[in-house]
């Protein structure tokens, strides 16, 4: 297991260079650099856009670049933004829980409501429901995501004004604040995202701890449990003197992760399906109904289970896709996250921002293939890593 | 001469390429069978044979009825209307564009751009998926690791986000995204699905067969493997359509592409003058272009799913 780990880390290292190496060289590799935005400038004289490229370092040759580059990465700086005129690493870390919490709370919702609609459409096969749904699935799988969030922005948040329209808060909430109090977003957000991480762990606690026992008395444990959180959640937030502020960010991430969860259950629902069309062949089958088990035991229990590991594989390795499809997403929502940060530093040649950016997806990707493998060595008995 | 030869006799009554022909025929009405039994994939053949006739039609249309003038899809501009953007009329029958373009008319000419673009990316992709997938497979040792590792390389690259930076630190035409995306995709995610598949090709006896009879390399690799993962290359062409069409729509959404008209264009043009949020009284403006996108792209999404369930057996109904 060890060996296996450090064999895959140093594989990660190689892959995670070369990756770096390559969008370095293929972003350097177009003509012009940022100091040629003011060219047009009268004031902006000749001598002093050579003096800001030397400044910025643009006119040593580029593998002295971005070996430099590689050096201070390995030592945790990343470098200015150009155009924040601020470190990356700041950017990278106010943004992230951003991206992360939106991405995270959607592919989570996603991934439910793909798995119940998949267990359901494997098992009602060939009814005029699988045909309907396997077509409307098909269609919002595949829809025009920027098309389909402006429908969505146009028809809850402008007709109906149920949702903003966009950004991650209101600042008009945020003006009546004193600026002694030292508050800020990300203090909000961060608040925010362990109060998330910490429901999740207590249901995960909870499910596990009710698995064994019949599972009528465990769907009333589940249930009893996740309100009892849910209302502590509350409470807690409810007495906190700036709880509405928290209460107002997810206000704004309601509509987006509607639209994502439209967008990407249907991923989730068709490889259930496919998957479990295929235990449901197995003999165990059989012998579960010869047993005289219910058809519902069965169909969870035996069939949907089974199945249930090339979906999980599956979201793992889509996870950094769904975030980076967020480049689409964030930048309709004008949700201040990674991707709309990578958009606007590409669009302006903000070499050093790109390349924190792509880190953040790459790292995290690699990541996500790495938890997916030791996952699986957990989920399947069968696989061991010697 | 009376007497023939026994070769003569048992000689069949037809050339080969006639044998051969009705074989695949026969094959093809067979699978068109399997095919046919589920309703999702005649729905996407539908859309696709619509959006076919749409392209068809566009030139043909161009030369009778329309006029240049009014009707061109870049350059067009209909000076009998005095507002623009134009309500659907009998005249325009989806509207004009706030600059006076009819609508119907780009939509039609960007249908020949869309299958062009998709089905060249897409053969791009699975030529390049077929020969490394089944190269990797038989050769294996060093040649299958360079491969794979370069296949997880480009897998963890966020697909669409790389064709945002890419596309805006250099100006890209339809050709060039084209040839991107193909290979991107061929030497990514999909290599792998064909190495799999490859491999438990190589395990067949006709492999062993065809290596004892003395057929070199090359022979076996293009003659014996590629041929068997022929389906599995084309079920994988419905889904590269799928994604070449999106994020061709994605990037010139975002105005990053160097591409006269296109559905994502048309969308990028109604967001550049301020249509997008309006209301719903300028529905013509957007809602074609974002349809035809949805439509086609789950069309060829429906044909790949249902294909899925006549190649792989294992989904099969029976």
């Amino acid at each position: 297991m060890w060996k296996y780990l450090l064999n895959r880390f140093i594989q990660i290292a190689v892959t995670l260079f070369v990756f770096f190496a390559l969008t370095y060289f293929i972003l350097d590799a177009q003509p012009g650099d940022i100091t040629l935005q003011y060219i047009d400038n009268p004031r902006f004289t000749e001598e002093q856009r050579l003096a800001l490229q030397r400044r910025l370092g643009l006119d040593r040759p580029v593998t002295e670049r971005f070996i430099r580059w590689f050096v201070n990465t390995l030592k945790g700086n990343l470098g200015d933004s150009y155009i924040e005129r601020r470190p990356v690493m700041d950017i990278i870390r106010e943004r992230a829980p951003r991206t992360v919490f939106l991405f995270l709370t959607a592919t989570m919702i996603e991934f439910f409501v793909g798995y119940i609609l998949g267990k359901l459409l494997a098992w009602g096969r060939g009814s005029a429901m699988e045909y309907s749904v396997t077509v409307v699935g098909a269609i919002t799988y595949t829809i025009f995501t920027p098309w389909f969030a402006l429908i969505m922005i146009w028809l809850f948040g402008f007709i109906f004004h149920w949702f903003p329209l966009g950004k991650f808060l209101d600042p008009n909430l945020w003006r009546k604040i004193p600026v002694e109090a030292g508050i800020n977003a990300n203090i909000i957000f961060n608040n925010l995202l362990l109060t998330a991480t910490l429901v999740v762990i207590v249901m995960l606690v909870v499910v596990a701890l009710s698995n064994k026992i019949n599972p009528r008395r465990a769907i009333i444990i589940r249930w009893s449990g996740l309100l009892f959180t849910l209302t502590a959640v509350f409470v807690l937030w409810g007495s906190y003197k700036y709880g509405y502020l928290g209460w107002d960010i997810i206000w704004h991430m309601i509509l987006p992760v509607i639209t994502l969860t439209i967008i990407n259950f249907s991923g989730t629902m068709l490889l259930t399906r496919t998957t479990m069309l295929e235990t449901l062949r197995e003999d165990y089958i059989v012998a579960a109904r010869a047993k005289g088990l219910p058809e519902r035991v069965v169909r969870d229990k035996h069939a949907a289970r089974n199945a249930l590991l090339p979906v999980f594989t599956n979201l793992m390795l889509t996870l950094p896709f769904i975030m980076a499809g967020g480049i689409i997403t964030e930048t309709i929502f004008s949700w201040p996250g990674m991707g709309l940060t990578l958009l606007q530093a590409s669009n302006s040649g903000d070499i050093p921002m790109v390349m924190g950016a792509f880190m953040f997806i790459g790292g995290l990707s690699l990541l996500a293939h790495l938890v997916t493998d030791i996952a699986y060595a957990y989920l399947d008995p069968r696989i061991r890593y010697a | 001469m009376a007497t023939t030869t026994v070769d003569q006799q048992l000689a069949f009554k037809k050339p080969l390429w006639q044998i051969r022909l009705q074989g695949s025929w026969k094959s093809i009405r067979m699978n068109w069978g399997l095919f046919a039994e589920n309703k999702i994939g005649l729905i996407g053949l539908g859309i696709i044979v619509f959006y076919t006739v749409m392209a068809t039609l566009h030139p043909i249309l161009m030369k009778t009825v329309w006029d240049p003038k009014v009707y061109d899809p870049f350059i067009g501009n209909d000076m009998t209307i005095y507002n623009h953007p134009s309500a659907p009329s009998a005249r325009h029958l989806l509207g004009t564009d706030p600059m006076g373009r009819d609508i119907l008319s780009q939509l039609m000419y960007s249908t020949r751009n869309e299958f062009v673009l998709g089905f060249v990316a897409a053969i791009i992709t699975v030529v390049i998926a077929t020969s490394v997938g089944a190269i990797s497979a038989y050769f294996g040792r060093w040649i299958d690791t360079v491969f794979m590792r370069l296949a997880d390389l480009i897998n963890i690259l966020p697909f669409i986000a790389l064709l945002v930076v890419l596309s805006s630190f250099m100006r890209m035409n339809m050709w060039m995204l084209a040839l991107v995306i193909g290979i991107l995709s061929g030497f990514g995610g999909t290599t792998i699905i064909f190495k799999a598949q490859a491999l438990t090709i190589m395990v067949k006896p006709y492999i062993e067969a065809a290596r004892v009879a003395g057929g070199n390399h090359w022979h076996i690799i293009f003659h014996h493997i590629v041929p068997n993962l022929m389906p599995l290359a084309f079920l994988n062409m419905m889904f590269a359509v799928t994604g070449a069409i999106f994020a061709e729509a994605a990037l010139s959404f975002f105005g990053l592409l160097n591409i006269r008209v296109s559905w994502g264009i048309m969308i990028y043009t109604t967001q550049a003058a301020g249509y997008m949020l309006s209301s719903i009284n300028y529905w013509y403006l957007i809602f074609p272009a974002g349809v035809s996108i949805t439509l086609l792209c789950s069309a060829f999404y429906l044909v790949g799913r249902a294909l899925d369930e006549v190649i792989n057996p294992r989904l099969r109904q029976r």
